[in-house]
């Protein structure tokens, strides 16, 4: 048992109780909010297919494993394990392509090793950078300049380093 | 996305080739189609978990719990973005797009960001350009700062993982880290243009 563990299920407790105590109908509040992500769920899905096919193509043809070795200096300048970097080299161009590398890197890893733990820190601080900036600027109308664009990317550069770092410090 | 069309085609090609090197052609092939199931698979295993923390999210959201953490916020986003009238409809929509990532409501984020830009931009004057408060609106929705990672955790215990929640802590202290580090960024990237606003 750790504090880790309370997390979730206090949370859960938290809301819901506070959710009757606004006299808020929690149960079909619940149905509504659950069907409308199972909706997004679906619609991530196609993308999703693609890419996990495209990295499973990459993973079995040894192409996945001839990149690792290509990128192990930079890993090793940046202090990050070479199998995790393929990940945060994806990560801000796709979410699904990110989702499909760490999948397969906690499958062959395992979730509560050192290279599992530093991919899910990995995953969890960091977003698809591009992709965001993107929409946002788009439908606001705005051109992005090469400083936002930059800012973010050592953001994200920034979060790869330490999630190796966080994963030593915390573990 | 403009680039994706490039990566399938870059993906494929590199496998082939490498496939055809190494001698396991028949190997690519099989993981074609048994990757889609993968795929399935997966997508089975995170339906289950977005479905559950997006009805407990609608009940924050209707018991108001979610505005009430937006306001909570708002004082350390107000020293954030230092030139937006906080009694804007800017500021709020920008405490509610942080607040939505904050509670990982991916859906409810988006159109709250692209509400929260549109809105910066009619205040600082419409024009395209962007400025220093729109770089931190971005870089706090490119800087993920969601407490819960409930995909990662379902994906970790899909494989079997004692404690999926146990990287929260770490998860915290490197996005916090790294949006810190993000924002010294932009403020040396745009120091020059805040210092002709204020003449």
């Amino acid at each position: 048992m750790s504090v880790t563990d309370f997390i979730l299920p206090v949370c859960l407790l938290i809301v819901c109780g506070y959710g009757l105590f606004k006299r808020v109908d929690i149960f079909s509040a619940f149905l509504e909010g659950a069907k409308e992500n199972i909706k997004v769920a679906f619609d991530i899905l196609p993308s999703l297919i693609l890419l996990i096919a495209l990295i499973s193509m990459l993973k079995s043809s040894g192409a996945l494993e001839f990149i690792t070795t290509l990128i192990s200096p930079l890993a090793k300048l940046l202090g990050v394990s070479k199998e995790c970097l393929p990940l945060g080299i994806m990560r801000p161009f796709s979410g699904s392509g990110a989702l499909a590398i760490f999948d397969s890197v906690i499958k062959d890893y395992g979730a509560d090793s050192t290279i599992g733990r530093t991919a899910s820190v990995m995953m969890g601080s960091t977003e698809t950078t591009f992709y965001t900036i993107a929409v946002y600027f788009s439908a606001a109308k705005i051109k992005p300049d090469g400083k936002i664009i930059a800012a973010c990317l050592l953001a994200d550069l920034a979060s790869v380093i330490i999630s190796s770092l966080a994963v030593k410090l915390f573990f | 996305m403009v680039f994706i069309k490039y990566l399938i085609v870059l993906f494929l090609a590199l496998s082939l080739i490498c496939s055809v090197a190494t001698g396991n052609v028949s190997e690519l092939s099989s993981s074609v189609v048994s990757s889609c199931e993968d795929a399935v698979s997966l997508f089975l295993s995170l339906l289950g978990i977005m479905a559950f923390w997006g009805g407990i999210m609608s009940i924050a959201k209707e018991s108001g719990l979610t505005n009430k953490i937006s306001r909570l916020l708002s004082p350390a986003l107000g020293l954030l973005f230092k030139g937006v009238d906080k009694a804007s409809s800017a500021f709020s929509a920008i405490t509610l797009n942080v607040t939505a990532n904050l509670l990982g409501l991916g859906n409810a984020a988006t159109p709250l960001g692209i509400l929260a830009m549109k809105e910066l931009k009619k205040e600082e004057g419409g024009k395209e350009k962007a400025t220093k408060s729109i770089a931190l609106l971005t870089l706090l929705n490119t800087a993920s700062i969601q407490i819960i990672p409930t995909t990662i955790a379902a994906i970790r215990s899909k494989y079997g993982s004692e404690n999926p929640m146990e990287i929260i802590p770490a998860v915290l202290f490197t996005s916090a880290l790294s949006l810190g580090i993000g924002i010294v960024f932009i403020n040396l990237f745009y120091i020059k243009r805040s210092k002709n606003e204020r003449n």
